[in-house]
């Protein structure tokens, strides 16, 4: 027992340690009571494209990779979703379960194309596959084309917890959000994720060392489409609808800004990044003022400001103050 | 020169060569970097790779680790053919290379530097539902690697902070951690100090005692006092092999490569 103690507290400095874990709880008890003052579709809006951005970094901030067509996933699985709910009428658990199996599938073919390559190539070749997905999405009679799959209710949860009270809803979302975000950390912080680490910081090496690096990078690969996928399913329900809108490419491009604003390779960066993004862009959709202008302000005014994103600029004062 | 050869081959034929390559050959484009390349390196032995720059050295030894996919010829581990496998593959069944740029992931400690290449050969690798106490069991090990090239006092530094020679060491215990059969060594010590030389020397001396030992340097000195067996490359071909006493009396070589350097 002692020498896991020792274990925890030597290997890696960037381990949460007891006050982040206090940290959390009051930030999940802070989560639990929030729809008290804000309007909870907004915070459910906000915890899904969280959830999108984490996923996304899991790709990005710990296995290195970055995509170009993310919003295939999302996207993906919510037309998925919305499909299973309103021509299988299946419960909604079902549904999104269905549209995390589409998103994984997506996520596999895509990715034993992409990891082939690296960088700008990888980038550029994930861009590829999602703007094909989008034609797809375009013509298949499934989708609706232009008008979306819309009209469907959200169904009731295992049968019984009626998810059309936002309410309800909000803490369904909450929970799959809070579980989901364990998971990604569990995934960064495991055996697996020390081995992304290690391709990451030295790919030859990894190699060198027995690692056939292009599997390692492909399961990062699935695993993030899958958790995207999540994510579009549980904006499906939420706004009872799934468009182009959530394939097209500008949607690969705003879960690459989240992200890089809030900061990658850290958990709480992407959450930070998406609340920020999905805030100025309700505040600004009632004031007229063009979005994403004010988006892109924000933006070069962060790069230039903030390069570790807010999250990682916080953390890199954090610890040069208690260095000295 | 003929003697030179005759002589590594007979020795050769008595002692079984855990690595061999035969009419090894490598060319980019028009340019032919390694031509005709016969090198066997010996259970229990250490084999040095040596020429003057530009001589090939680098790609035989990235062709012999499967780094580079060689135009002709055959790469042979055991009773093995390697030639067209992967890198990764040819790592796990035993043949583990170091680099001539220290290799280390910068941002992890050593300890876990060395636990990395310990995770896939314990079934460690893949579990992506597992916390990191998961690999604690593998602390132990990780700690006598470390305590072997002298760095047990610092395991939980970061790798990045090392100065050079004690990143060159942390690389050692790495690819020691695979319990390697063949041992691919490239320039283990290049740039390093006096002292850091002596140690480093006898460990792969040490080493050796369990594995076979191919490497590329330029120190003339340890490869006479712990080379037994030498190839002398020389644009891209053998220009002989032996022992270091046969090797360093060939004029050809004290032309091409040692006359300068004896000199000192």
């Amino acid at each position: 027992m002692i020498e896991a103690e020792e274990f925890e507290t030597v290997v890696d400095t960037t381990r949460p340690h007891r006050l982040q874990q206090l940290v959390m709880l009051a930030l999940i008890a802070l989560l639990m009571l929030l729809p008290l003052w804000v309007y909870p579709v907004l915070l459910m809006k906000l915890m899904c494209f969280a959830l999108f951005a984490s996923a996304f970094n899991l790709l990005l901030g710990y296995g290195g990779l970055l995509s170009f067509g993310h919003a295939a996933f999302f996207g993906g699985s919510a037309y998925v979703t919305a499909h299973a709910l309103k021509v299988w009428e299946v419960n909604p658990e079902f549904a999104i379960f269905a549209g995390v199996a589409a998103a994984l599938v997506l996520g596999l073919i895509m990715g034993l194309l992409a990891v082939r390559r690296q960088g700008i190539y990888f980038a550029m070749i994930t861009l590829a596959l999602a703007q094909m997905f989008y034609f797809f999405c375009l013509q298949a009679p499934f989708t609706h084309g232009e008008d979306g799959i819309q009209g469907f209710s959200r169904g009731r949860l295992f049968g019984l917890i009626d998810l059309a009270d936002s309410n309800v809803l909000y803490y369904v979302i909450a929970v799959v959000f809070v579980a989901s975000i364990f998971a990604i950390r569990r995934i960064v912080y495991s055996p697996y994720g020390m081995v992304l680490q290690a391709i990451r910081e030295n790919e030859q090496r990894a190699v060198s060392l027995g690692y056939s690096v292009q599997r390692y990078k492909l399961g990062a690969f699935v695993m993030s489409a899958g958790f995207a996928g999540l994510a579009g399913g549980l904006k499906a329900i939420l706004f009872q609808f799934a468009t182009l809108t959530d394939v097209n490419w500008h949607m690969s491009g705003e879960v690459i800004l989240m992200t890089l604003l809030g900061g990658i390779g850290s958990i709480a960066g992407p959450i930070v990044g998406a609340g920020l993004v999905v805030t100025l862009q309700n505040y600004f959709a009632t004031t007229g003022f063009p979005v994403t202008t004010a988006l892109g302000a924000t933006f070069i005014v962060c790069v230039l400001l903030f390069r570790r994103g807010i999250v990682g600029e916080l953390r890199h004062r954090f610890a040069a103050r208690s260095k000295q | 020169m003929t003697m030179a050869t005759v002589s590594v081959n007979a020795t050769l034929k008595s002692t079984r060569a855990a690595l061999s390559a035969r009419g090894l050959s490598k060319s980019f484009g028009n340019f032919q970097a390694v031509k005709d390349v016969d090198i066997d390196i010996l259970q229990g032995r250490i084999h040095a790779l040596i020429g003057p720059n530009g001589a090939g050295k680098s790609t035989v030894f990235n062709l012999l680790s499967k780094f580079l996919q060689p135009s002709a010829g055959t790469i042979m581990f055991g009773e093995t053919d390697i030639t067209r496998l992967a890198p990764a593959h040819v790592a796990r069944l035993g043949v583990a290379r170091s680099f001539q740029i220290s290799a280390t992931f910068g941002d992890m400690s050593l300890v876990d530097n060395v636990c990395v290449a310990l995770q896939r050969p314990n079934g460690l690798a893949v579990q992506f539902w597992r916390s990191l106490a998961s690999l604690s069991r593998l602390r132990p090990r990780a700690m006598e690697l470390l305590a072997r090239v002298g760095l047990a006092d610092m395991a939980d530094k970061r790798a990045a902070d090392l100065s050079y020679g004690r990143k060159r060491a942390l690389e050692i215990a790495t690819t020691l951690a695979l319990d390697p059969r063949v041992l691919l060594l490239d320039e283990p010590l290049a740039g390093m100090g006096q002292e850091d030389v002596q140690t480093m020397a006898r460990l792969i001396s040490d080493v050796a005692r369990d594995c076979a030992v191919l490497m590329v340097e330029h120190n003339i000195k340890v490869v006479a006092n712990i080379g037994d067996d030498i190839t002398v490359l020389q644009r891209g071909e053998i220009l002989t092999q032996g022992s270091y006493d046969e090797v360093s009396a060939d004029p050809r070589v004290r032309e091409a490569y040692m006359g300068t350097e004896d000199d000192e």
